[in-house]
């Protein structure tokens, strides 16, 4: 009955940890991939008030104006690069569709996708059900994590269409500078390919500063951007996002968003607006938070041997478990049946991903504390 | 220096060690940048945030408006002081709107406050009126929400 496509779509590996999880008390998480904080409250007072006042209908298609105008402004201030609101701006339902609309909009059955592990769990699936081939390409510790030119470019076939990147990364922390994303344009220059750029974790930045794709020479007509206001704005269940790119890509990711979407909440929206408009302040002192809890995880995992890369960005960490002798696997499970601590194991976010687990410092420094003192007595 | 304050002014009991691990600022550099804040007084005190509603009320507060008159040369600031020694005043400050001086008061009873102002403050020879407001609840104090903290209601694993 089910259509072969989606039956061959392997099982999330994470909704297996979630199951494990369920009914034990006490547990303290560092599995989520989300912020610990509630919404900053103008925001959600800014929601209130438009449904007060009656906002509860459909938006165009492309997302409230005012709100497409607040994101061009803020890509402008943040990367000096522009987007024309009126058609170069579509407003989605996270970055999850944003990157659906992306892949379906420039892939044809065969065509080949690159995608950089260890990442989000997302993009292989979403290519595969386009009808694409992933061809995965890997990162590790030698690199800190950065996709080397060179690896991409062993990869390249006359069938390869497009480079999914994310960077600040989920699940390493790793970052990219300009220089090492020059490298990749010149691979995108060289073979004409697309890159779709996720870079929901830009304002979690915090060693450097944040390159985005499309502000590189040469990539504004190949780059389709995605953000989004989940994370650095800690709106994760309102489920808005957005894509610019050039008019083509835009019209035609419109097309299938129009049909399928048709658009994003408009309580979403007002609020979204609220986020750009006023709460910058409320957003950076979180990522100073996320900072401080950074380096707090980071000692505090190093210091129980666990060897920690240092995340650059977003808001996880992401060990090696190697000095243990176990797997990923085996260790993420063992640690939550004998010490009730959720991590999630680095093979779930593709095979580089072995031998490390994710610990997202999105939890309150007393939590951090006690994990860590958990972890120091399962490894005892 | 202001990253170190903003943490003692959180968590006045945080160590020096972990303000050093989250600032990455090394530790003899934390207590000298806190030596130097005390000795300076731009750290005062350390106190602690106590919310006395959760003891059965051993207090009463009242925030008393008062209309004073200014002094030739000194304009508030004799009348203010002449207030902030007695013990029963928690803060007095000087602002604009309709009256001049605001004063937080403290006492053990109702009673107690009514009169303490009745006899000391009114009388004053500055002091042309008072309106006191006792207080009924606490909903925020220093920035703290006192109603319990929001918390996210995340699952346990999410991507
Ligand atoms: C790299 C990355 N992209 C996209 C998403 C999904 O974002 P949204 O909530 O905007 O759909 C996540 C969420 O974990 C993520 O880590």
């Amino acid at each position: 009955m089910i259509a072969d496509k989606v039956k061959r779509i392997p099982p999330s590996g994470i909704r297996k940890y979630f199951e494990m999880t369920v009914g034990m008390e006490g547990i303290i998480s560092l599995g989520v991939g989300e912020p610990d904080f509630v919404t900053p409250w103008s925001i959600r007072e800014a929601c209130i008030y438009a449904l007060e006042k009656g906002y509860t209908s459909y938006t165009s298609n492309w997302g409230l104006l005012e709100l497409r105008n607040e994101i061009s402004h803020c890509i402008a201030s943040d990367y000096n690069v522009r987007y024309n609101p009126e058609n170069q701006i579509i407003v989605t339902t996270g970055v999850s569709e944003a990157s659906d609309l992306a892949i379906r909009a420039i892939v044809n059955p065969g065509d080949e996708v690159i995608i950089v592990e260890p990442c989000y769990v997302s993009y292989k699936p979403c290519v595969l059900l386009a009808g694409g081939k992933p061809v995965v390409v890997p990162t590790d510790l030698c690199n800190d994590f950065k996709v080397v030119p060179e690896r991409i470019g062993e990869k390249i076939t006359p069938k390869t269409k497009a480079i999914i990147l994310s960077y600040p990364n989920n699940p390493t922390g790793a970052i990219m500078g300009k220089k090492d994303l020059e490298g990749i344009a010149d691979i995108v220059k060289d073979h004409d390919l697309f890159v779709i750029s996720d870079e929901v974790y830009d304002k979690l930045t915090y060693d450097g500063t944040h390159t985005c794709f499309s502000s590189l020479d040469g990539m504004y007509d190949k780059t389709i951007l995605l953000n989004g206001f989940s994370k650095a704005y800690a709106m994760t269940g309102w489920r808005i996002g957005y894509a610019a790119s050039n008019l083509e890509v835009i019209a035609a990711m419109l097309k299938i968003h129009q049909y399928t979407m048709l658009c994003a909440p408009i309580t979403a929206q007002m609020a979204a607006i609220e986020a750009l408009k006023n709460c910058r302040e409320e957003m950076l002192s979180m990522v100073r938070e996320y900072d401080m809890r950074r380096r707090l995880i980071v000692k505090g995992l190093n210091d129980l041997g666990l060897d920690c890369f240092e995340p650059k960005g977003a808001f996880y960490s992401f060990p090696s478990v190697e000095s243990t002798g176990m797997t990923s696997e085996v260790f993420a499970e063992k640690l939550l049946k004998e010490q009730k601590v959720a991590v999630v194991p680095g093979d779930v976010f593709g095979d580089a991903g072995e031998g490390f687990i994710r610990c997202a410092y999105a939890v309150s420094r007393r939590e951090i504390k006690e994990a860590l003192e958990r972890i120091g007595e399962f490894l005892k | 220096m202001k990253e170190i304050l903003e943490l003692l002014e959180n968590d006045a009991r945080i160590s020096t060690g972990e303000i050093a691990t989250l600032t990455k600022i090394p530790e003899h550099k934390v207590r000298e940048v806190i030596a130097e804040a005390e000795k300076k007084g731009i750290i005062m005190k350390y106190k602690t945030v106590i919310n006395w509603d959760k003891l059965e009320a051993e207090h009463v507060y009242a925030i008393i408006e008062l209309k004073v008159t200014s002094e030739r040369e000194v304009g508030y600031d004799a009348i203010a002081e002449r207030i902030a020694r007695f013990p029963e005043v928690i803060s007095v400050r000087l602002v604009s709107g309709d009256h001049d001086l605001s004063l937080l008061v403290r006492g053990k009873t109702m009673k107690e406050v009514a009169f303490f102002i009745a006899e000391k403050v009114a009388p004053l020879d500055r002091v042309q009126g008072t309106v006191t407001h006792f207080i009924l609840k606490t909903y925020k104090q220093d920035g703290d929400i006192l109603l319990g903290k929001e918390e996210s209601k995340r699952l346990t694993i999410t991507p």
